[in-house]
């Protein structure tokens, strides 16, 4: 079975071969007969990574130790979903599970479009094979998952503890098919540049696809982010640590993407940037994953590293970030350029979207690079943390984000930025009221929070606002507002669900930095402690034994009113003796959208703990808004006109155009 | 405005936000990047008081110290010089004596560096890079410290 997943690798690589050639010459000639090998051999490229795949995760599934990289990671006591999630949890397994996913991309395209225009369709699977053939090339060359050990030892060496988590079989899927799936609009991108031309066709494709990665994305920083935050018992939920930044950065690149993509597809203008943000999201994802895979970063995601496997991935990413940005600085000029603008209309309000998401990728990308540049020019060795994002990323997104609400509600070419002002007034007073309440009522003591409050609501209640207005709020009967609110483009609903989830993400950030405590205190069994209005008491210690660890339980009772125990909060240390590591299981009490975290530290010689407990107001709204936005992403997806394949047989509905035209 | 003029002034405004932008940048790179040393490098570094840097090195076999409660003080050594490090919190999970530890913060004027991040290494297999390649470059790198 592991021959057979090495062997059908190997099969695979030499299809992306084919797949790469053999259409892009098709196209050239104009050979049909050519043209179609395409199709058909990305599915069976596909299918044949999937059957590496599956032998990989069979032999890890069965404790087969005779290969070394399942020897490496895992351990036959391990429970059976972290057998299978560990296939995944090394270095050859991840970029086996990025190829996969890649492949999977383009038997999409294979699968679905047959409606494209024949060359199109050609040159993208021709670049899509093109990338998967250097990633299996890398696989085969550098990180064989399917090498055997001879003689089989009898036992593992047991997957990273830390990796031993539920978070490890959702983050690296969701950031993968989040990552990979921006492959698309590259190759798209890309193939347009090699023909020289983009028609109609080639926006309506490119944007679900930008939606479906950037939906998946999301999900996977997300997931990411609150697995670090209860898994590493730091309570912080991000920690602007470069790999991070790695995937954030194709995250801000693909959510310009996102919205400069509606401006072609609606207008037919920024087509030539469009192309470019396409290929420096894709540029940013091989980035990540240079920066992630190659060892020049300490960090839990770098693996055994190997100096051959960075030079590899780097030979890669200047072959096709130089090759597609070379190919656009010769093709570009033969765009057309079309769609003029008025400054203040939804198209100037997307181009300041742009503007400003494009610069803060920018500041994180220098901030991420800087170290490194650094440690190569000089000696020095210096880390760019937290304090320097802060100062550059916030003020960027802080304008950015009081321009949102204004952006879906100003029309089309030449809007009249008063009358949307107008309308957003009712927001305005949320947010007023919001920072009011906060200043008075809860917490005086600084500005900042109560203004972070009162951009959260403003971006809540705007978002609200877009669905009110289109609908016809107070213009209209309620009948017939009921009729269109029902009659809006799916659309509509998924910008206003992005935007709100935003907003709540927002609110859970201030809530959670300028109003969450900490304390740090030893605590004996029967000790009770005050946080915020909550009161804990130490229970004691309670040694208990997992399937392959053994743990001491700190037990924590939350006491009512009446100092009866309302809940029982457990944070334990965990030992792990094959790989004679320790870990810190983090306890956390949800109450409403907060949470109590607490982490279990050293046991002192007089018996006594240290204890570290936070309480994070709105803490869960981070993820939950990141949730909201993939909602948002996947309503709009599912409107009509962006259906993949679907021909735009049925006109724009009447809520689609733009409000101010609304009687 | 004629059409050119706008299209002018829009790009000067982009342009002026991009300068501000980059300015801001380097700025905060300037201000807000901390340099890493060990031990045995603070002799020649010129430190400005208040200064954040990382302190990085291997904790110091038997000066581990709990002191009241939450309060731990160590040394942070790389054979050739030690620095006394407190910190108040909870330590990594494999912080040990004898293995690589990065530490963050400042230096009070009595010369003790107070921390208030400690960093150890992810898993057993790895030292902190920038440790590693320190005390290799020191020669006192040992492949059984691995």
């Amino acid at each position: 079975m592991v021959e057979t997943g090495h062997f059908a690798l190997v099969l695979a690589f030499a299809l992306s071969l084919v797949q790469a050639l053999v259409p892009l010459f098709g196209a050239r000639i104009n050979s049909q007969k050519m043209m179609a090998v395409g199709g058909p051999v990305a599915v069976t490229g596909f299918a044949l990574t999937a059957l590496s795949f599956a032998a990989l995760a069979t032999a890890y599934a069965t404790s087969d130790f005779s290969v070394a990289n399942v020897w490496d990671n895992s351990h036959s006591l391990q429970p059976l979903i972290y057998k299978i999630t560990g296939t995944w949890g090394n270095h050859e397994g991840s970029m086996l599970l990025w190829v996969l996913i890649l492949s999977f991309f383009g038997a999409l395209v294979a699968a679905f479009g047959s409606n494209l225009p024949a060359t199109l369709r050609a040159n993208v699977l021709a670049v899509q094979g093109a990338i998967g053939a250097t990633f299996l090339l890398f696989i085969l060359a550098t990180s064989n998952p399917f090498a055997r050990l001879n003689p089989a030892p009898i036992e593992g060496r047991d997957l990273n503890p830390i990796l031993q988590d539920l978070g490890l079989a959702i983050h690296p899927p969701l950031l993968y098919l989040g990552y990979v799936g921006f492959s698309i609009c590259f190759s798209f991108s890309v193939a347009a540049l090699i023909e020289g031309r983009i028609d109609a066709s080639w926006a309506r494709w490119v944007r679900p696809w930008t939606l479906v990665a950037w939906m998946f994305l999301t999900g996977g920083i997300a997931m990411g982010s609150y697995w670090a935050y209860y898994e590493l018992g730091w309570g912080g939920f991000w920690f602007w640590d470069p790999v991070e930044n790695a995937s954030f950065m194709p995250w801000l690149a693909g959510t310009a993407l996102l919205h400069s993509a509606i401006v072609m597809e609606k207008r037919s203008a920024l087509k030539i940037w469009t192309l470019l943000l396409a290929i420096l999201t894709f540029s940013l994802s091989l980035l990540g994953t240079f920066l992630v895979r190659s060892g020049v970063l300490t960090s839990v995601h770098a693996f055994a590293t190997d100096p051959t496997r960075g030079v590899f991935i780097l030979c890669i990413l200047t072959l096709f970030i130089g090759g597609s940005l070379a190919l656009f600085a010769f093709r570009a000029s033969r765009l057309t350029a079309g769609g003029l603008f008025h400054p203040i209309s939804r198209e100037g309000a997307l181009v300041l979207n742009n503007l400003f998401l494009t610069t803060a990728t920018a500041t994180v990308l220098i901030g991420t690079l800087y170290p490194l540049v650094v440690e190569a020019v000089s000696a020095d060795k210096i880390s760019v943390g937290a304090p320097f994002f802060n100062l550059t990323f916030g003020p960027l997104m802080v304008p950015l984000l009081v321009a949102v609400p204004f952006g879906p509600l100003l029309a089309w070419k030449r809007g009249d930025i008063f009358a949307v002002a107008q309308r957003l007034m009712a927001a305005f007073a949320a947010a007023l009221l919001a920072v009011l309440v906060t200043a008075l009522f809860i917490d005086g003591s600084s500005v900042f929070a109560a203004l972070g409050v009162g951009l959260a609501f403003w971006l809540i209640c705007g978002a609200l606002t877009d669905i009110a207005v289109k609908s016809g709020l107070g213009s209209v009967a309620p009948g017939v507002m009921l009729s269109r609110f029902a009659g809006l483009p799916r659309s509509v609903f998924g910008t206003a669900l992005a935007h709100l989830g935003l907003g709540l993400t927002t609110l859970g950030i201030v809530g959670t930095l300028c109003f969450g405590t900490e304390k740090i205190l030893s605590m004996r069994a029967g000790e009770t402690v005050q946080l915020s209005g909550h009161t804990l008491r130490f229970e004691g210690l309670y040694p208990a034994q997992g399937p392959n660890y053994s743990e001491d339980r700190g037990r924590f009772a939350l006491l009512g009113a009446d100092g009866s125990t309302t809940a029982v909060i457990t944070s334990s240390k965990r030992s792990y003796p094959v790989r004679q590591m320790t870990t810190t299981e983090s306890g956390i009490k949800t109450i409403g959208f907060s949470q109590l975290y607490l982490s279990l530290g050293d046991e002192a010689t007089d018996g006594s703990v240290v204890v570290r407990l936070w309480w994070k107001p709105l803490v869960t709204l981070i993820w939950g808004g990141a949730l909201v936005m993939m909602a948002g992403a996947a309503m709009s997806l599912m409107d009509r006109r962006l259906r993949v394949g679907a021909p735009s047989r049925r006109r724009r509905s009447a809520g689609a155009m733009p409000s101010a035209s609304l009687p | 405005m004629t059409r050119k003029q706008r299209r002018l002034s829009v790009i000067a405004g982009g342009l002026a936000f991009l300068g501000a932008a980059t300015g801001l940048t380097f700025y905060a790179l300037g201000q807000k990047a901390s340099y890493f040393y060990m031990p045995a490098d603070l002799t020649t570094a010129s430190l400005q008081p208040g200064q954040r840097i990382r302190l990085g090195g291997l904790v110091e076999k038997g000066t581990i110290e709990r002191g009241q409660g939450t309060t731990v003080a160590f040394s942070v050594t790389d054979n050739q010089k030690q620095v006394k490090v407190t910190y108040t919190g909870i330590l990594p999970d494999l912080f040990r004596e004898e293995q690589g530890v990065i530490t963050e913060g400042i230096f009070r004027p009595d010369g003790v560096f107070v921390a208030d991040s400690v960093l150890a290494k992810h898993d057993e297999n790895y030292m902190p890079k920038e440790v590693a390649d320190g005390l290799k470059s020191r020669g006192v790198w040992q492949e059984s410290k691995k």
